[in-house]
Formats: structure tokens, C-alpha cells, sequence
């Protein structure tokens, strides 16, 4: 049990922080333009794919660094030449644009590398034992995984609120029009901090690639997770990203290793249940709705709660 | 968008008795085109296509209700198309096992009533804020009762989905909808009906309160109304009319499997009512033909055509953001004044070297797909007819010179269209009529 518990809050931090590194980016996105950046999570995969290709080409580690300025530079153009262009015609033009663009990516992508998953290996130099937990040997990469996410977290923090670019950029996010006035290039910032944003969920890609399966359809099923936790920890806070993304890695991680149903908990009190259409809510496991759990907290959140937990904005 | 809502108003103004001669007579034109159509177009694959069509001209119209007319932007409207024809499956096998006489005829009706039912639940909780916020909430249960579909088995049948027969129910008037001719006209008659239901409601002053609430919702707040109940309304109603469309591709396919209610099926919707223009009550029936039709004619001609389908919304976001319909009605003054002779030239002017860009920017993502995915099959290949191979440079480069220098071409174009526009326009203004 004790093993159990270290092991999954060791993967579910490791999940939360690579979810944050791809919230944070779409946050301070939100906060900047009142978009959320619906093709996110395609940068992300782009950034895995690249990692893939590049560790082929060049090896992993350049491919770490070559892959995330790779895709911040295809976001900053698509922020300069596409985004900047629907502005004018209004935020529902602009999230639809970035559906649209999500799409595009989705299918470039099968096209290039097919619809199957992709042999990205963790490198050799990382691939050993870290620890052993009583039974359970924790991978190398894992824990890289993990300090990189914590160490780019880190980073971000001290760009943000200690340097001289970092207070332009948070200037920016609630006074651009002070800011532009201050001689400043606000679309310029606007520009840097989209391609800051896709860079990072880039780096999320490159490093998750390897753990998780690099496959067409990445996108898609971490894109909606990624919204959940934008919403729940309240459009726009950075602080709020940060519990959310912590707080769904923890649960969802904890939920798979749960075995139980309703059948398991009620049979024994000689509760049953006839054999019908809904029979499979009684027998189903925790481990088995662990993919819908994010959905359910985001429906209690807006019940409790409607503009997320630490959200101070309406929309 | 508050364009749009001017330019119905001003159209409303004179409503005389031969506006409303010209009103109804839309929709007997309609009815009369839609029994016409499968005389005209007799083959098997045109009936089942335009099958498809009248289905999705509802399911796009629902969505439009709320996206055109209430400015909710939704990632999940699947739900409500999916419920609604799961549902009205397991209906039709409940009717049959029990024989209980309830005609095929009616049975879209269950469709509606779980639309309403599951717009009522999850509109109650989604509807509570407008603009992004609903949209990820929408996206976030759309993907809830996804991810519920592959694990509740015995519902939504898993990966192979519920079948059923429609020719077991009771037969109305000897029609048992056997034949694709019968299920086609049953069709017809829905979408005939509910396309006439969702143009009334945008003319009630409910109708006009949701065009209040998408372009100015403070002021709507002001006047006295909530903007929660306009919009859980129109959410509800939009949801019968999906449930509705939902139920007929039941009746249509005899099969509902979990990819309806899944994240594509709401995308394709989307993309249906925005390229057909969301700011015009035909835009969305357009949109629905158009991609039906593509769907079916690029799918047989190119394997990436969902590629391609994605780069039209962006193109059509990027410069028509009012869609087909928009487009067409930017001609209507043209039209009046009758000079939309004079920018016909122009136009065609600026066609030939955009479908030459075009051809160049597709030969160069065929020969991409050809030499990385189809990388076993060999490079040689075909493109409009013309025998070519992929890994040899002189493709690539009458790729780049078409795209290239099709565009070059055709930005030149761009001030003669214009100039033409403007010229044709100004024609027209004065004729105008003045209201």
C-alpha cells in the first residue's frame, strides 16, 4: 500500500508538472489576448514529434533544445501572420482559428509520420534504474522528467517576476495600452510570449514523448484535460494552473491504481443490482472512469464554484 | 455580426402581403425541390448521399441556433446528435420486442425529447456564463460523455455501437422504409419541418432576445432580461432539433456506435456552419451540402482530405469570416442594381491563377503524403491524371513555380477585384432602396 502511494505520487507530480508546463504557457496566452489557444496541446505534440525526428537526425539531447525553438518559432509566426489577422473580427473568430489550427496540425502530422505511434526511445544515457521502491524500479528518465519540468517552473517564475522583460510581459498582460504607451512594442511582446507559451509546451512534448506514446492523436486526447485545468484553476491565474495541474496529475494517477467498483463496495452488505442498460455503473472501476474523472471535477467546479478556484475573472 | 442583425431588420420592415407570399413560397419551393431531387439525381450513391445531407442540414441549423444566433460557441454538440440517436435506437429495438405500434415515421421524435432532456441537464450547468468560458465547459462535457461512452457497455454498445432494423416497426400506409426512396422522403419531411420550426423561432422575440445576447449582452442585462435563461433556452431548443437530426441518422444507418457523440463529429459541425456562414439562416444548409458533398467526393479522390478541409475553415476564418452565405450576400446590392455583370470578369481574372496556386500547394501535400506514409507503395504516382514520381526534383519544382508564381499572379489580381468592387458598388449604393 505504502509503495503504491509513493510510486503514484511520484508519477502523478511528474503528470502535474508536465501539465503545467503546457498551462502555464496557455494561460499567460489567456491573460494576454482573451484566447485560449485551442491548438495548445498540437504545439505540444509537434514538440514530441520534432524531438522524435531530431533525436534520429541529431540525438536527443540537441533535439531537446532544437525541437522547442523549432515550434516557439512556428508559433510565433502563426500569432504574427494568423491570430494578429482575425483579431479584428472578434474572439470567437480567434478561438475558431485556433481550432482550425489544431486540426491542420493534427492532419500534417498524420501525414507526415502516419497514424501509427512512433518508436521515440528514452535516450541511453538516461535509460537505467533511479531507485527502487520495495518492489518497483522508478526509470531514470522519470525523474528527468521531472527536474526539468520543476527547473523550467523555476526559471519561469524568475523571468516573470524578477527581471526587467519579465515585469514588461506582466505590464503587458493588464495595461497594454500603458505599456504601448511606455514605448514599448506590445505586439511584439504578444508575439514572444505565444511563441514562449507553444516553446514550452514543446519542451513538455520532447520530454513526455519518450514515457507516453508519440501518436497522431496525442493532441487530442491531452488537449480537453489541458482546458479542464485552465477552468478549474480559474481562467487566466497562473497560481490557480499551477493546483489544478497538480491536483488532476495526483487524481487521475491515483484513480488508475484504484481497483474498486460500486459492486465491490455495496456487494457485501447484500446489495445487487438486476442485469439491465445501466448495470455497468455498478460494476464499473475506479480505474476504469479514471479518464473521466477530470471531466466530473470540471462539472463540480462549476457548480461550486464558477469561475474556478483561484479565477477572479467571469470569462 | 450586429451588421447582419440590421440588414434582417431593415429586410422585416415592409411586411406587406406579398412578403409573406414570398415567405411561404420559400418553403414550398423547398418542399417542391426536395420531392424533385431524387428524380433528378436517380443513382444509389445520390440518394444516400442526399440522405446524409438532409440530416446534417438539421444538425447544423441546431448548431447555428446557438453559435449564429445566441453567439455560443460550442465544441460539444455531438452530445445532444449522439444521445438522441443512441436513444432512439435502443426505442426502435424496446418497439420491436414489445410490438408495440409506434410507426417508424415518428419515432425522431424520442431523438428530440432526449436532446431536450440532456440540453436541459448539462445546459443547466453549462449555460451559466457566455463566451469562453462556455466553450471549454461544452468541450470539457462533450469529452465527459465521450470518454462515458467507451465504458458504459451495455448503453453504447462499445466500439461496435447499437444496431437495429427499421423494417420490423409498424408500417404506416404500407411503407415499412425499407427502401432508401421511403427513408430519404421520411427524411426530407423532418428536416422540411424542422427547418421551418427553427426559421419561426428566429422570428419570435425570443428569437430577437438571442440576437441580443450575442451582440450585446450587457445591454439585454439592462433591459431586463437574464442572459442565463436566453441562453439555457436556446440551449435546450437547439438540443431537440440535434437529438432530432441525431434520431433520423439513426433511422438512416440502422447502426449508432460512440463516435457520434465523440469530439470529431462536433468538430464537423462546426466547420459545416461556419464555412457555410453562421450570420445567415441558409448559411448553415449550404455548409451542410457543401461538406457532405466534399466528404464523400474527397474521400474518394485524396486520403488526406481532412487536411485540406481544415485549411478552407482556416482560410474562410482568416478572409470570409461570414461564410458562403456572407459572401453571397455581399452581392446582393450588386445583384439589385444589376451590375454583377461587371465584377464577373474581374472575378474569373482572379480565379485562374488561384486555382493554379491551389493546384501547386496540392500536388506538393500529395507528394508529401506519397513519399512519407504511402512510402512502401512507391514514388510513382498520379496527379489530375498525370503520371509523375515523387522522389524526382522536377515535380517539386513545377510544385513550388505553381504555388509560387499562382500567387505572385494572383495578389496582383487583387487591386483589379477590388477596383472593380468598389466601382460596381458605387453603382449601386444610390439605387439602394432607402428605408
Amino acid at each position: 500500500m505504502l509503495e503504491l502511494v509513493i510510486v503514484s505520487t511520484l508519477n502523478g507530480v511528474l503528470f502535474g508538472m508536465l501539465l503545467f508546463l503546457m498551462a502555464s504557457g496557455l494561460t499567460l496566452i489567456f491573460s494576454m489576448m482573451g484566447v485560449l489557444n485551442f491548438a495548445h496541446a498540437s504545439f505540444y505534440m509537434l514538440g514530441a514529434f520534432f524531438g522524435f525526428q531530431l533525436s534520429q537526425w541529431i540525438g536527443f539531447w540537441p533535439g531537446l533544445v532544437v525541437a522547442p525553438v523549432l515550434v516557439g518559432g512556428i508559433g510565433a509566426l502563426v500569432e504574427r501572420y494568423g491570430l494578429r489577422a482575425v483579431h479584428r473580427h472578434g474572439h470567437v473568430a480567434e478561438l475558431l482559428f485556433t481550432f482550425g489550427l489544431a486540426f491542420v496540425i493534427e492532419e500534417v502530422v498524420q501525414m507526415v509520420w502516419g497514424k501509427l505511434p512512433v518508436d521515440y526511445r528514452v535516450p541511453p544515457s538516461l535509460d537505467f534504474t533511479a531507485f527502487t521502491v520495495f518492489s518497483t524500479n522508478y526509470p531514470a528518465f522519470k525523474m528527468f522528467e521531472l527536474l526539468t519540468a520543476i527547473a523550467i517552473f523555476v526559471v519561469l517564475l524568475g523571468v516573470l517576476t524578477r527581471t526587467r522583460i519579465g515585469l514588461v510581459i506582466q505590464a503587458a498582460l493588464s495595461h497594454p495600452n500603458m505599456v504601448g504607451m511606455l514605448g514599448h512594442n506590445v505586439p511584439r511582446i504578444f508575439m514572444l510570449v505565444f511563441g514562449l507559451g507553444t516553446a514550452l509546451a514543446a519542451v513538455a512534448g520532447v520530454i513526455a514523448g519518450p514515457a507516453l506514446v508519440t501518436q497522431s492523436n496525442m493532441a487530442g486526447l491531452l488537449g480537453p484535460i489541458l482546458f479542464v485545468v485552465v477552468v478549474v484553476g480559474g481562467l487566466g491565474s497562473l497560481q490557480g494552473a499551477f493546483i489544478a495541474s497538480l491536483l488532476i496529475g495526483l487524481v487521475q494517477t491515483f484513480a488508475v491504481a484504484i481497483n474498486l467498483s460500486l459492486a465491490d463496495i455495496f456487494g457485501p452488505l447484500g446489495v445487487t443490482v438486476r442485469p439491465g442498460l445501466l448495470t455497468d455503473i455498478w460494476q464499473v472501476t475506479v480505474a476504469q472512469i479514471a479518464p473521466i474523472i477530470p471531466y466530473l471535477l470540471l462539472v463540480m467546479i462549476l457548480i461550486l464554484r464558477p469561475s474556478g478556484l483561484l479565477g477572479t475573472r467571469e470569462t | 455580426m450586429s451588421e447582419v442583425a440590421n440588414e434582417t431588420l431593415r429586410a422585416d420592415a415592409p411586411v406587406a402581403a406579398q412578403g409573406s407570399v414570398k415567405r411561404y413560397g420559400i418553403w414550398g419551393a423547398t418542399a417542391v425541390l426536395f420531392l424533385a431531387l431524387p428524380h433528378i439525381f436517380t443513382s444509389g450513391t445520390a440518394l444516400t448521399m442526399m440522405s446524409v445531407m438532409g440530416i446534417m442540414i438539421v444538425f447544423a441549423l441546431s448548431y447555428n441556433m446557438l453559435l449564429g444566433q445566441t453567439g455560443m460557441l460550442s465544441f460539444g454538440h455531438a452530445v445532444y446528435y449522439g444521445l438522441g440517436g443512441f436513444l432512439v435506437v435502443h426505442a426502435m429495438n424496446t418497439v420491436v420486442q414489445g410490438r408495440l405500434p409506434v410507426p417508424v415515421a415518428l419515432i425522431p421524435l424520442v431523438g428530440g425529447l432526449a436532446g431536450l432532456v440532456f440540453g436541459f441537464i448539462f445546459g443547466s450547468v453549462s449555460t451559466r456564463r457566455g463566451g469562453t468560458a462556455f466553450a471549454m465547459i461544452s468541450l470539457g462535457l462533450g469529452e465527459l460523455v465521450a470518454s462515458s461512452a467507451l465504458i458504459l457497455r451495455s448503453f453504447f454498445g462499445g466500439e461496435e455501437g447499437i444496431t437495429t432494423n427499421r423494417t420490423k416497426l409498424l408500417p404506416l400506409f404500407g411503407l415499412n422504409f425499407g427502401p432508401q426512396m421511403q427513408v430519404y422522403y421520411l427524411i426530407a419531411a423532418w428536416c422540411l419541418l424542422s427547418m421551418i420550426a427553427m426559421y419561426a423561432i428566429t422570428r419570435t422575440p425570443f428569437g430577437r432576445m438571442c440576437n441580443a445576447v450575442r451582440d450585446n449582452p450587457e445591454r439585454a442585462e439592462f433591459i431586463g432580461y437574464s442572459t442565463q435563461r436566453v441562453r439555457f433556452i436556446a440551449f435546450c431548443l437547439s438540443g431537440v432539433f440535434a437529438g432530432i437530426a441525431g434520431g433520423l441518422a439513426a433511422v438512416n444507418f440502422e447502426i449508432v456506435n460512440s463516435v457520434s457523440v465523440a469530439a470529431g463529429q462536433s468538430g464537423i459541425v462546426l466547420l459545416m456552419t461556419y464555412i457555410g456562414g453562421v450570420g445567415n439562416f441558409a448559411g448553415p444548409v449550404l455548409g451542410a451540402i457543401l461538406i457532405t458533398y466534399l466528404q464523400v467526393m474527397l474521400s474518394d479522390a485524396t486520403e488526406v482530405w481532412q487536411l485540406y478541409f481544415g485549411l478552407l475553415f482556416i482560410g474562410m476564418i482568416m478572409f470570409a469570416p461570414g461564410g458562403i452565405a456572407g459572401l453571397l450576400m455581399m452581392h446582393q446590392p450588386l445583384w439589385r442594381a444589376r451590375v454583377l455583370h461587371r465584377v464577373i470578369p474581374p472575378y474569373l481574372l482572379a480565379l485562374v491563377p488561384g486555382l493554379v496556386t491551389l493546384a501547386g500547394v496540392c500536388l506538393a501535400i500529395e507528394m508529401t503524403f506519397r513519399l512519407t506514409v504511402r512510402a512502401s507503395e512507391g514514388s510513382a504516382m498520379f496527379f489530375l491524371h498525370v503520371p509523375l514520381d515523387a522522389r524526382s526534383p522536377l515535380p517539386w519544382l513545377v510544385a513550388a513555380l505553381l504555388a509560387g508564381g499562382g500567387f505572385w499572379l494572383f495578389r496582383r489580381t487583387w487591386p483589379i477585384v477590388a477596383n472593380a468592387w468598389s466601382a460596381a458598388l458605387a453603382v449601386a449604393r444610390p439605387v439602394r432602396p432607402a428605408t
